[in-house]
């Protein structure tokens, strides 16, 4: 199931996405796709290992995503990053790589090996709190609140987003 | 407004010269009372929490959905100002219960608002048990269309067991669910009749107001504002010339034997004023009226201002949740929305002294909302896809709410040994429930078990008597009544006591019924605003 940029403005419909949601969305439709910052590239890279097999399209969707939510001057725009450098500096110690230079499975141990995994999402908490926050928890939930994230688990207006007052009426089949 | 400024924010906080009225709280009931007002007469509101940017509600619903924040953490509860304490023998978790800023609890209600039922009125009459209203459902009746307007409630009149009503609603109610229509198929097997919800969120653009347009989060947020919640009554009033003052908290009202003088309020920079005003109409819901009212005792009422008849504070009330929740081995297609579409009041009126009324509400957001599941567990990957489709498809739940007896024992008072950041004592909610309320639930479950057996779905939860919880209404603690040995409020809302004190709020329902309170609540505030007009009048 492919994502599209649709369902990362979706995804920032759902959050508070620094100067809000209309801004976004314009800037968004204002900004064609170009070359991802470091920053993004680790977002990409940890999408691929906690957003399931078939969904495809992510980098084009975590990139709109992050412009917004990673890359302002706002408190959880700052907070994104230093989590990402964090998993940056743990990948180089433990490693000899950044994050996104890794394999697949290798950043899946990093986060587990981190505690990630195991961490209740805290914005001021241990550092894997943080990460578990800023990176795993913002990256799921802007999955799970857009569109084809909810069709991927059968809902088709999941909690969060404004999908209208059409689909809680249809039955499973119409 | 002149003076100075009273807060780091520049907002002048000062009194307003020559007020005719001052109304303290500004939520659904102190902002109709002041709307009504306001266009005749020099009115202030004075609120104790702040005046909440709209731009934000995006990040309150992130908030409301992200498991590092507890549901007080959406509107800024908690922490000294709110502190609190609970001694009854059921805990009662006030922050969660409560928003104490511009809108009040309407910011994060859901916006449910029926009629009380005819019998409501007279509970001692009709049902044998509690206090009879000193009103009738004839006398609140205009003032209940004139509350569905001020909402935009949508509704249809479909209820056969509800008030009769003269008039259809602003706007057309929400059409059922796909899960409504499971439930509908069964009820009608057991012979029980299901009808629509009116709701304070708009089917249609109404007031300047969009449309629902379904973000899910209704309670405790709805950032569209279709939902109506009391900022928009409280605009209105600043448009007439009315005066809101935000994080003016009222610690004591100033008074003579007859009459109050002043409200005295503390700015967020400590200063302390004093609001003086001809009336005064307090709008501080069921606990912190009664809290500022034992706050404000003197030499000529020892035991609280207003308080002659010893019932402030007494009598503290809410609803009770029943509730059963089962799973179907077919898709029902919850959590699409955040309000409910159908119910049924068809045991209601079968209420006497043993069983209380209640009412069914069948529920839209049965079982986990998978974007919340997404955020907690140790999986993520192919894995937590699995989980989430597996945890969503095919849950299913009924709800009730069941009406509670006003008791001596269930009270809002003082707890002399803690105190705010003030250096006041906290309101202490000692929460006590009947055996009728719980014989009640009982009643509740078996009936809705019997709904989720005949739709064949297994059961996994029950909200029984020894699992219930409140519904956050807050209500009985300034009872109204005819007799001034027994009740705080006459029926026209003014104290016994104090020729110029008007209260609007739940704490004068000398009963609660069995449905959500508000529409009642902005009935009676209007009923109370036209009396406020009138003394105003008869004084100039």
């Amino acid at each position: 199931m492919e994502l599209s940029r649709r369902d990362a403005i979706a995804a920032l419909g759902a959050v508070g996405a620094g100067a809000g949601a209309a801004y976004a969305v314009r800037e968004l439709n204002d900004s064609p796709p170009g070359e991802s910052s470091p920053d993004v590239e680790t977002l990409i890279a940890a999408a691929e290992v906690v957003y399931p097999d078939e969904v495809t399209g992510l980098e084009g969707f975590v990139e709109a995503y992050a412009r917004r939510r990673a890359a302002g001057g706002d408190d959880h725009a700052r907070g994104v990053r230093a989590a990402i450098e964090t998993m940056d500096d743990r990948a180089e110690a433990w490693y000899d790589a950044a994050f996104a230079d890794l394999a697949t499975e290798d950043r899946d141990s990093l986060l587990r090996e981190m505690g990630v995994d195991t961490a209740a999402e805290a914005p001021d908490g241990s550092t894997a709190e943080q990460v578990r926050y800023y990176v795993v928890n913002d990256l799921l939930m802007a999955l799970y609140a857009s569109p084809t994230g909810g069709e991927l688990v059968g809902i088709g207006n999941p909690r969060g987003h404004p999908g209208g007052t059409d689909s809680y009426r249809r039955g499973p089949r119409s | 407004m002149s003076g100075t400024a009273s807060g780091a924010d520049g907002r002048d906080r000062t009194p307003v010269p020559d007020a005719d009225v001052c109304v303290v709280g500004a939520g659904p009931a102190g902002a109709l009372v002041a709307d009504r007002l306001a266009a005749d007469h020099e009115v202030v509101v004075l609120d104790a929490g702040p005046r909440f940017n709209p731009g934000d509600r995006l990040d309150r619903q992130e908030r409301a959905v992200r498991p590092a924040y507890d549901r007080p953490d959406v509107w800024e509860m908690g922490g000294p100002r709110d502190a609190h304490s609970a001694s009854g023998e059921r805990f009662y978790p006030l922050n969660h219960a409560r928003v104490k800023g511009v809108g009040g609890s309407t910011l994060h209600w859901q916006g449910m608002v029926m009629r009380l039922h005819e019998a409501d009125f007279s509970s001692g009459t009709k049902r044998g048990v509690g206090p009879n209203w000193p009103l009738d459902y004839a006398d609140l009746r205009p003032y209940y269309a004139e509350a569905e307007r001020a909402f935009g409630v949508s509704g249809a009149d479909d209820n056969p067991f509800g008030p009769p009503r003269e008039e259809p609603f602003p706007n057309p109610a929400f059409p059922p669910s796909h899960s409504d229509s499971l439930f509908a198929e069964a009820c009608e097997e057991l012979g029980i009749a299901t009808h629509s919800v009116p709701n304070a969120r708009n089917s249609e653009p109404y007031d300047g107001r969009g449309e629902c347009v379904g973000y899910g989060t209704c309670q405790p947020v709805c950032p569209s504002g279709a939902k109506y919640d009391a900022t928009v009554h409280v605009e209105d009033t600043e448009r007439k010339g009315a005066t809101v003052i935000d994080r003016a908290r009222v610690t004591e009202l100033a008074h003579g034997p007859d009459r109050i003088e002043a409200a005295v309020y503390v700015a967020p920079d400590g200063t302390e004023h004093r609001q003086r005003a001809d009336a005064f109409v307090l709008a501080a819901g069921g606990v912190e009226i009664p809290r500022l009212l034992l706050l404000s005792a003197s030499d000529h009422y020892p035991d609280g201002l207003a308080n002659s008849s010893d019932a402030v504070g007494r009598y503290f009330t809410d609803h009770l949740f029943a509730g059963v929740g089962g799973v179907l081995e077919e898709p029902t297609r919850q959590n699409h929305v955040g309000f409910v579409t159908t119910e049924s009041h068809q045991f209601y009126d079968e209420a006497d002294e043993t069983v209380a009324p209640f009412k069914l509400e069948f529920l839209n957001y049965a079982g986990p909302s998978p974007v919340e599941l997404a955020m907690t567990g140790d999986d993520w990957g192919d894995e937590l896809l699995g989980r989430l489709r597996e945890s969503y498809g095919g849950h299913v739940a009924v709800g009730a709410l069941v009406e509670q007896l006003p008791r001596e024992d269930s009270y809002v008072g003082l707890d002399d040994g803690r105190t705010d950041d003030l250096g006041n004592p906290v309101p202490d909610v000692h929460w006590t429930v009947g055996d009728r309320a719980l014989r009640t639930i009982e009643r509740a479950n078996e009936i809705q078990r019997d709904i989720l057996a005949e739709l064949g779905a297994e059961v996994n939860w029950t909200a029984g008597p020894g699992s219930t919880g409140p519904a956050y209404h807050h209500m009985g603690t300034t009872r109204m009544g005819e007799d001034p040995t027994e009740s705080v409020v006459d029926p026209t809302l003014c104290t016994h006591d104090l020729e110029n004190c008007w209260i609007a709020s739940s704490s004068v329902f000398p009963t609660g019924g069995a449905v959500n309170p508000t529409l009642t609540i902005a009935a009676l505030a209007l009923l109370a605003a036209d009396a406020v007009d009138e003394a105003l009048v008869r004084s100039l």
